[in-house]
């Protein structure tokens, strides 16, 4: 049992929640994920670790509620308690000193950015962050963002606040008047970190993405994240979650990400039924 | 004295019953039933049986003490070898160790000696409902930590062992529950979760301590636990990586490893989705590959969530499968549709993503292969394909590398299977290793005596006897 000690709205259907958690905390590095179940009859679902605490022993996660799990998670309150949080589950980032890089978040993958950018800076490097929102209402984690990189740039896709335009708006200009960049850092949904991906490969620039495949034990054991990088075959969870972009098949990621779309649906239907 | 050369049937789910339902499909013996078939051990002088046991189990013994109504005292002697003896007697292969040394197999059906055990392990679990619970005889405390990666077979009766010598045990376990493949791979119409749960509640009543959602190598790295005041570390953390073919299509929708489809339902109880929220496909169409038990557990349990067809694919042929004769007489009885001397070559998809069809290949056996079966060689211009809209793929586990690679100094295999001296030491001094980490994928009782052993060592290890 994992007791919640903060919760706070970031923004419409965001949260971040800080957890008691001192196994995890004391070894939780950049990049890393906890499986987590709420109750009972929940299921199993990974959740990147957004921030830890060494001192205190916590641990931050960030979320969208986007289904019924999420939304359960969204009820329980400061002193409530989660069942399972397992972890600290994948490969830390791998982080050192590079020189120019750029950190690209958008939406709730700005959360699981934010540690890789600070680490980055406090390695020497000189980080460039680009964090792109829905509009005005959905932005969070700025300062923490700002304090996190040499330099920040917002996006909104309805120029509510910051560029009007995706993160790949932004970057693209970037690419273009920054010369030495060596490496760039994504983490968004799905279809954003392709098009990063597709930006960056023209200009031949290392880039990073962290995978949100579905998942169930998170320890390398079923295979349900499988994901083809460079056509072989591995899984998000133990060879990852952070793969080289260029070399990720992100059709195929994005199709087994909506495989039970049906089923979530479903879910999500009784759950506001109120079964 | 003349013996019934038949062994007393069991009674089971009638076929057309059970394949729509998840309930046991073997209903164990009654009181009398089990009398009778006690009634059919000769106590011969030899006892094979108990040889033939991995944990060597004194069988004559348990078996006179049912003859004689005395239940409590059959439970006594299986528990001083075995501490879950009603998973045992559910899913060892008895009629490849103790059952098929027995001398009344030579004249007749051997004695069911799985099917007794069931009988006494049920027993014991009814009457513990009533508040008779008799704890196995403990030694004084040592005052020394011993760790225990895994709470499956092989790491379960370790600390058992380990308990009864009076070392404080602790269990880490990656998953929120005891049992390990209990629990996650083998459904619950051949070993209900409650029987496993009540086995392991034992083990907590002997003090045993259990933590969940403790990944080795990640939560907390073997050295660490040194660091953390444990005298000795073992490691029973199974065979968890799953195969695949590598065949094109492999990563459709609709396609599964074993484990992962056997987890969603088992683990997760996503058979009964949408009340718990683990989701599963139920498909009409399903091709399961393999010939292994865990291909057959894969195959009924999707005929029981609502399949249409179930077609087994297995390269070799009946007589070559690796699964228990048990388990192919009950899948072909439910209506599994064996495709034997068959193998995929690719899956194709629809448009959104999703498997329809598999495409295989006629296989022939030709000369022994290292396994001693016959090699399986494709037959040119065979190929059909069978429409599916699922597949799981069962063709085997191998070690999970995450403690390997966590772990500078713990020496491993070409298969990444943790290497072991003939005391289940590891290449670190104090680590212990044993189950399918160390011999790759295997039976519960199998682990379970690897377990048992390696629990002696450490015991001797920290007299300082070795």
């Amino acid at each position: 049992m994992f007791k919640i000690l903060k919760k706070e709205i970031l923004g419409p259907q965001m949260v971040s929640m800080v957890l008691d958690a001192k196994s995890i905390a004391k070894i939780a590095e950049p990049g890393q994920f906890v499986i987590i179940r709420v109750s009972e009859k929940g299921e199993r679902i990974p959740l990147t670790v957004a921030n830890f605490d060494r001192v205190k022993g916590t641990i931050t996660i960030v979320f969208q509620k986007i289904g019924k799990t999420t939304y359960l998670l969204a009820e329980k309150n400061e002193g409530d308690f989660i069942l399972d949080v397992a972890g600290p589950l994948g490969n830390p980032t791998e982080i050192e000193k590079f020189g120019k890089v750029v950190c690209v978040g958008g939406g709730i993958g700005i959360a699981p950015v934010y540690p890789i950018s600070r680490k980055l800076k406090e390695e020497g490097n000189d980080v460039i962050s680009i964090v792109g929102f829905r509009s005005k209402d959905y932005v969070f984690w700025e300062e923490k963002m700002k304090s996190a990189s040499n330099k920040l740039l917002i996006a909104t896709n309805d120029g509510s606040y910051g560029e009007k335009g995706f993160v790949t708006d932004v970057l693209g200009k970037l690419l273009e008047t920054e010369k030495d960049i060596v490496r760039i850092f994504a983490i968004g949904p799905a279809v954003m970190m392709k098009a990063v991906a597709d930006m960056t490969l023209k200009y031949g620039i290392k880039t990073i993405v962290s995978l949100n495949s579905l998942m169930v034990c998170g320890m390398g054991m079923c295979g349900a994240c499988r994901v083809t990088v460079g056509g072989e075959t591995k899984f998000t969870c133990s060879d990852g979650p952070d793969f080289d972009a260029h070399q990720v098949d992100f059709d195929e990621l994005m199709k087994r990400l909506a495989v039970y779309k049906e089923e979530e649906q479903i879910a999500m239907e009784l759950f506001k039924g109120g079964k | 004295m003349s013996v019934n050369k038949k062994a007393t049937p069991m009674k089971e789910q009638e076929a057309t019953e059970r394949r729509k339902n998840f309930l046991e499909v073997p209903l164990g013996y009654t009181k009398e039933e089990a009398i009778i078939e006690a009634n059919r051990c000769l106590q011969c002088p030899t006892h094979p049986c108990i040889e033939g046991c991995p944990v060597h189990i004194n069988i004559p013994v348990f078996i006179k003490a049912i003859r004689e109504e005395n239940f409590q005292l059959a439970v006594d002697i299986i528990h001083e070898s075995n501490l879950l003896p009603a998973v045992t007697g559910r899913v060892c292969p008895q009629e490849e160790q103790c059952q098929v040394v027995c001398v009344v197999g030579k004249i007749g059906d051997p004695v069911s000696i799985g099917r007794l055990e069931r009988f006494v392990a049920d027993w014991d679990i009814e009457n513990r409902k009533k508040g008779n619970t008799l704890l196995p005889k403990k030694e004084a405390p040592k005052g020394k930590k011993v760790a225990i990666i895994g709470a499956g077979p092989a790491g379960l009766s370790c600390a058992a062992d380990l308990a009864r010598f009076g070392y404080d045990v602790t269990i880490f376990e990656a998953f929120h529950v005891a049992g390990g493949v209990l629990v996650y791979g083998i459904p619950e119409f051949r070993l209900p979760k409650s029987i496993v749960e009540e086995e392991i509640s034992m083990l907590t009543k002997m003090g045993v301590k259990f933590e969940f959602d403790f990944l080795i190598g990640r939560t907390r790295t073997i050295n660490g636990f040194f660091e953390d005041g444990f005298s000795a570390v073992f490691i029973g953390s199974g065979a968890g990586l799953p195969q695949f073919m590598h065949i094109p299509g492999e990563n459709l929708g609709g396609i599964y490893s074993a484990n992962e489809f056997l987890t969603r339902v088992n683990l997760m109880k996503a058979y009964k989705f949408p009340e718990y929220d683990t989701p599963i496909k139920r498909a009409k169409r399903v091709a399961v590959i393999g010939g292994g038990n865990v291909a057959m557990d894969a195959a009924r349990t999707a005929l029981r969530l609502g399949a249409e067809h179930v077609y087994l694919i297995y390269r070799r042929g009946r007589d070559e499968m690796p699964a228990r004769a048990e388990e192919i007489v009950h899948a072909e009885e439910e209506g599994i549709e064996f495709v034997l001397l068959s193998n995929p070559l690719r899956y194709i998809g629809d448009e959104n993503g999703f498997v329809k069809q598999v495409e295989c290949i006629k296989m022939q056996l030709g000369e022994p292969d290292s396994s001693g079966r016959r090699r399986p060689i494709p037959i040119e211009g065979s190929e059909f394909t069978i429409d599916i809209d699922e597949a799981i793929v069962a063709i085997g586990t191998i070690p999970n590398p995450i403690i390997a690679k966590t772990t500078p100094g713990l020496k491993t295999g070409k298969h990444g299977e943790i290497l072991v001296n003939e005391n289940m030491q590891t290449s670190i001094r104090g680590v212990f290793a044993g189950g399918d980490i160390v011999t790759g994928a295997a039976t519960v009782i199998t682990a379970m005596g690897a377990g048992r052993a390696a629990a002696k060592s450490i015991d001797r290890f920290l007299k300082g006897e070795i």
